[in-house]
């Protein structure tokens, strides 16, 4: 199968730090849903930044859906993000339009048609339960609803890759199992999924891949009902 | 779920043209939402613009005023020739014939030395006095009407011509102080050009000032935007807009204070001119000259909203 993102001997340090990251290798495939786990400041931030080209590495080659990310230049950083759906921890809706505007911004940037947009953001808010909040303002949401929200708005474009940074950071834990449970379901239809999250109880329980930073390096775990179908690191 | 679900290459995108008018609609239409919702404020930075606009277009409204009137002044221009006294009314009445025919002059008209007395007596009040007089000191006229958009140096050349004849003293046009008024105003006109250039600046500084202020309100907007793939066109239409229509209404304030202008002034100009035996009216700001301040305001509204936005947007990256 095919890697949706290829990490080879990658490195980060930002401006007057040492490595956030050192020498990350590893792959996503296609398909794929698994855990970015580790303390704050292991460098799991970065590495999803890196993933969608909000930082560029200080070392190693990254390749994301085939394409190799030195070589996007900075005009071609927006049509590279259009494949990327991103769920950020603050949410990052914004509260001067209502939930069907901001689910539908993606696709208005796309340039699809009106009524296209109306019929997709509906089934986005479907697939998130949230069909009847459309007309109001986020704000008015509770922290739930705020994320699944933000959940529709990340996967309305169909994006093939969905990139989460700690997604229930702000929720409890009843809504943090839904917002899993979302991202489950996404990855079934066969979207991949990589979730930053140090909510590790949350995910102990789950049968998919977890990948573990610790101090800029990568540690691997497998749930143990995925043991047999270990996947190889280089 | 079928819709939301990830069919790679499931787009369905209208084609560029009508992607390009549906983009450009949808932000006319927000942008303009906009602007009404923040009616006072939008309001203000339109009538700071306006007043800009309104001082080099009013200044270039009077001008134009003031070079119709010296124009509707240079059509009724003669040239006089004073005739030697020793001229015969005979030969006077002969040499006004004979002028009659050079090219360049339209008509003659031959004032004997009686008629110039006659017409001195009425004009000037003096009647009685002037019959203590011995003789007549007045000399003999003739009035020339030069051709219609005869050109001022074949005027000039007319008039030196004429005054080197035997029977004329002196030739006559009285036209300096016309030629003055004309230096003066290429001169305001000059100083008009350079106060618009100068108060252009000053509009898109206005401009680029407000919609930065924008910006800054927008940071995080625009940095969820980046994040979620939107080219720095798509986040910059909605600022030029806005610019634009700053322009397009603060032209329309120009429009309004100039015209206001010209009627407060019409009244106290119209009896002024009576005074002197003129019909002349104030005009309005010309079609042309309206056209060019709206197309100035909106043109300079929209590249104080570019100058900003393209120094700004690469500035704000998502972190």
């Amino acid at each position: 199968m095919p890697d949706i993102i290829h990490f080879h001997r990658v490195s980060h340090r930002y401006e007057g730090s040492g490595d956030v990251l050192s020498d990350v290798t590893f792959t996503l495939a296609k398909g794929e849903m698994a855990f970015l786990t580790g303390p704050s400041g292991a460098g799991k931030s970065t590495l999803l930044k890196l993933v969608a080209l909000l930082e560029r590495p200080s070392r190693g080659q990254i390749v994301v859906n085939g394409q190799n990310l030195a070589g996007v230049r900075r005009g071609q950083i927006p049509a590279f993000r259009q494949q990327i759906g991103v769920v950020f921890q603050n949410f990052n809706l914004l509260y001067d339009r209502s939930v069907f505007d901001n689910v539908a911004l993606p696709l208005v940037i796309r340039g699809i048609g009106h009524d296209d947009i109306g019929r997709r953001v509906r089934a986005a808010l479907d697939a998130v339960g949230l069909l009847g909040k459309e007309k109001v303002s986020p704000i008015t949401l509770s922290g739930g609803e705020q994320q699944r929200v933000g959940i529709a708005r990340a996967i309305v474009a169909k994006p093939q890759l969905l990139l989460a940074d700690e997604p229930t950071g702000n929720l409890d834990p009843e809504m943090a199992r839904e917002v899993m449970q979302l991202f489950q379901r996404f990855n079934e239809v066969g979207v991949s999924v990589l979730v930053a999250t140090h909510a590790v109880g949350l995910i102990k329980k789950l049968p998919y891949r977890v990948i573990h930073l610790e101090r800029g390096q990568l540690t691997t775990r497998q749930s143990p009902e995925l043991m047999e179908k270990t996947v190889d690191f280089g | 779920m079928t819709s939301a679900s990830a069919r790679p290459g499931a787009e369905l995108r209208p084609n560029f043209l009508t992607r390009y008018l549906q983009a450009h609609v949808r932000e006319v239409v927000f942008t303009l939402g906009r602007f009404y919702r923040n009616l006072s404020g939008a309001l203000l930075t339109c009538f700071v613009i306006g007043i800009t606009l309104a001082l080099p277009a009013g200044l270039h409204c009077l001008v134009r005023n003031v070079d119709a009137l010296g124009y509707s002044w240079e059509t009724t221009l003669q040239a006089s020739l004073f005739l030697k006294d020793s001229t015969t009314p005979e030969q006077g009445r002969e040499l006004a014939r004979r002028i009659k025919g050079r090219p360049g002059v339209a008509d003659t008209a031959y004032l004997s030395r009686e008629q110039s007395l006659e017409e001195f007596k009425a004009l000037s009040g003096l009647g009685e006095a002037l019959d203590l007089l011995d003789s007549n000191p007045l000399p003999a006229v003739i009035t020339v009407t030069p051709v219609k958009g005869i050109e001022r140096t074949a005027l000039d050349a007319l008039v030196v011509a004429l005054g080197q004849q035997p029977e004329v003293e002196v030739a006559k046009l009285d036209r300096r102080w016309l030629e003055r008024l004309y230096g003066v105003l290429a001169l305001v006109e000059r100083l008009v050009l350079v106060i618009a250039g100068v108060l252009s600046l000053a509009v898109i500084v206005i401009v680029g000032n407000t919609i930065r202020l924008d910006i800054e309100a927008k940071r995080a907007e625009i940095e969820v935007m980046k994040l979620i793939g939107a080219t720095d066109a798509f986040i910059r239409r909605p600022f030029l807009y806005t610019g634009l229509w700053y322009g397009l209404v603060g032209g329309g304030i120009a429009w309004l204070l100039v015209q206001g202008m010209v009627l407060a002034l019409n009244g106290p100009a119209s009896s002024l001119a009576g005074l002197y035996g003129s019909a002349f009216r104030l005009q309005g700001l010309p079609l042309d000259a309206t056209a060019v301040m709206f197309g100035a305001g909106v043109l300079l509204g929209w590249l104080g909203a570019w100058w900003t936005v393209s120094r700004r947007l690469k500035e704000i990256e998502p972190r």
